[in-house]
């Protein structure tokens, strides 16, 4: 059976095809404001990658801040519920699941089959999810890379006050001109922001493995900071977390495409 | 890129003034209050708890290096040695570090004290709105605070979410109100509270075609509806006071008045010192105080 | 004077919310003790009472710092609120 899920983000887009249950193919893209074309151009990409056309998908779920505009999809999905099934097929039995995206970041609690106990969201302020530190990157005038890998190499540990990326760049540059050293820099911006993450795994309860899912995951600065302020040794990270949402539609497509009856949009 | 007139902008600018028909040396108290803002310093002086003369100056590095400079500018002007001021009471972020202040008081209760002088007696709801807060206050007749909020987190409910859009859109800040009606129809307020997220909402909206006037709009509306919450949530009891910054961009003002259905007191101070001026007139009381006269209203 | 704490973001309000009037009777400030963030302070406000207030470093943060005491899905009673016997205190979630 071949099933797709596509994941709509406010600025990237996300489709994989699963074979069988196993990925087949797989693309992603920007957004922006022509939605449904993107979509429908990326999924095309995604089938031509798993060699088979559009008459071929038994189902096809969209996920993400912008699902409803996929028009052509049997069904939805939140982003919450995708990230926990897909969480859960790849690590099953982890029963913490961390997402850190651009502009959403979450925990929640699973079954450790991946169904959804308790989450906690964060996706209105810029200030909780990873467009905080593309900005502060910006402000240092790093790419996101640099940032990341010096943020690793730094030994001090500085407050960050503001709690506003507004505010925040402010504060990066003045703390530039103070002569305070970048890696210091980058390191308390990855700090902050694993605070507020941490924070949130606090109110689902952090229990068994941490999974961590989304973008974000790439960044060994972060991920440095996120072990530190949830003091775990580990964190469990697949080879493509930005794509974890795309996955956990797509298995959720096979699921309902299997008899069980889907939300129809 | 226009930093120097936006930071004027919700600064003030540097002045001094002393009243020309009032002498400190005919007076038997005279105090102090210095404001220590996170972007301006102001220093104000009163006789017998009348408003006298003030200063207001660029904060600097230092807290203490600011306040120096506030007052020295208010001693140039009048002729004042320190030695002279009975009382001296520090306000605002850098209040604690003070060494020459007898006190340290919270902005929010020199605020409310200051607007009380300036709005006068009838003054129950103040709003101060700067380039990096928001405060709602509520007072008494005698301006002591009864009821208050700030919000110094979000730059969206401050004069900074205006900043970024005026860059945005690259349109002078002082042209904002204006611009903000020179429409055809009050658009829809602009949906998400993030600045870092409007952004992207505005640009949105220049892409189907709106205006930028249109834009500024949608945006001095959602600003307006945000202080509003933030007014409700302490109360709106008239008579209704405006202070900082935000007083000069009539596009929020007027939507504000109109949300709450109050419209704000007119003032002919420089509601900037009000901070100060608050700190100054507890200086007062707290000294008649300590030398064991009764105390002023 | 009801002293509001806290801030309004886009992720919605978090006010802890303070009665000074109740408060400054109250004499041992047990509220302080019973938080395991550190949350309050203990100072004299401008018209001489001794009164609770939020620490000015966790002002801009108390949605995560309150998090371990607000878990998701579930409003229990908060340690700080029920320590409270004056009923001063308040939070707006
Ligand atoms: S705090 Fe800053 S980043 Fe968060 S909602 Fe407000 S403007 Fe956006
Ligand atoms: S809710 Fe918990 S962390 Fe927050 S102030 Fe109360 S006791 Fe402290």
């Amino acid at each position: 059976m071949i099933t797709a899920g596509i994941d709509v983000g406010s600025k990237n887009i996300k489709a994989v095809v699963l074979r069988d249950g196993r990925i087949a193919g797989e693309a992603v893209g920007s957004g922006g404001f022509e939605q449904l074309a993107r979509a429908t151009e990326l999924l095309k990409q995604a089938l031509r990658a798993a060699g088979c056309a559009t008459a071929d998908l038994a189902h096809i779920t969209a996920t993400g801040a912008g699902r409803t505009a996929v028009a052509f999809a049997h069904s939805t999905v939140t982003g919450v519920t995708a990230g926990a099934r897909a969480a859960n097929h790849l690590f099953p039995g982890a029963r913490t699941v961390v997402e850190v995206g651009a502009e959403e970041s979450r925990a929640v609690k699973t079954d450790g089959a991946g169904r959804v106990l308790d989450s906690a969201v964060n996706e209105k302020c810029a200030a909780g999810s990873g467009s905080f530190t593309e900005s502060m990157a910006r402000a240092l005038g790093m790419t996101l890379e640099e940032f990341a890998v010096r943020s690793t190499q730094s030994t001090a540990r500085i407050p960050m006050n503001a709690q506003c990326t507004v505010f925040a760049e402010s504060e990066v540059v003045n703390l530039i001109h103070s002569g305070v050293d970048p890696k210091d820099i980058a390191r308390a911006v990855h700090d902050a922001i694993a605070s507020r993450v941490a924070a949130m795994v606090r109110r689902v309860k952090l229990e068994g493995d941490v999974v961590l899912l989304g973008g974000m995951a790439h960044n060994p600065g972060f991920v440095k900071c996120l072990k530190e302020n949830l003091e775990v040794e580990t964190l469990l990270i697949p080879e493509r977390p930005e794509l974890a949402d795309a996955l956990g539609a797509a298995l959720v497509a096979t699921d309902r495409a299997g008899g069980a009856p889907g939300e129809r949009p | 890129m226009m930093m120097v007139p936006r930071e004027e902008y919700w600064r003030w600018s540097e002045a001094s003034w002393a009243d020309p028909d009032k002498h400190w040396k005919d007076a038997r108290v005279v105090t102090l209050g210095i404001d220590v803002g996170s972007v301006s310093s102001e220093a104000v002086v009163c006789l017998d708890g009348e408003l006298y003369a003030f200063n207001t100056v660029r904060t600097a590095a230092g807290s203490v290096e600011s306040a120096r400079n506030a007052m020295k500018g208010v001693f140039e002007r009048t002729g004042l040695r320190f030695d002279d001021i009975h009382y001296v009471v520090g306000t605002g972020y850098g209040r604690v570090n003070l060494p020459f202040a007898h006190k340290a008081i919270t902005e929010i209760a020199c605020h409310g004290r200051g607007a009380n002088y300036m709005g006068g007696p009838s003054v129950r709801t103040i709003l101060d709105m700067g380039g990096q807060d928001c405060k709602a206050i509520r007072v008494d007749e005698r301006g002591k605070v009864t009821n208050f909020l700030m919000n110094d987190k979000c730059a969206a409910g401050t004069g900074r979410g205006m900043e970024v859009i005026a860059d945005l859109l690259e349109v002078p800040i002082e042209e904002l109100g204006p611009r903000s009606f020179d429409i055809d129809e009050e658009p829809p307020p602009v949906s998400d509270v993030c600045v870092v997220f409007a952004k992207s909402e505005a640009m949105a909206r220049l892409k189907d075609g709106w205006s930028k006037n249109k834009v500024i709009a949608a945006y001095c509306r959602a600003m307006a509806e945000r202080v509003a919450a933030l007014l409700q949530r302490v109360g709106v009891e008239p008579d209704f006071f405006i202070t900082g910054g935000i007083s000069k961009n009539i596009g929020v003002v007027r939507r504000i008045e109109e949300i709450i259905g109050v419209k704000a007191l007119p003032t002919p101070y420089d509601t900037q010192i009000a901070g100060a001026l608050g700190a100054a007139l507890f200086a007062h009381a707290l000294y008649l105080k300590a030398q064991g006269k009764p105390q002023a209203a | 004077m009801i002293a509001h704490y806290g801030y309004k973001d886009a992720e919605g309000e978090f006010f802890i919310t303070i009665d000074t009037d109740r408060c400054g009777r109250c004499e041992d400030k047990p509220c302080v003790a019973a938080c395991p963030r550190g949350v309050f302070t203990v100072e004299e406000d401008p018209y001489g009472d001794t009164v609770v207030a939020v620490d000015d470093r966790r002002r801009r943060r108390l949605k995560y710092e309150c998090a371990e005491c607000k878990p998701a899905g579930d409003r229990p009673a908060l340690p700080c609120v029920r320590a409270c016997p004056w009923g001063a205190m308040t939070h707006s979630w």
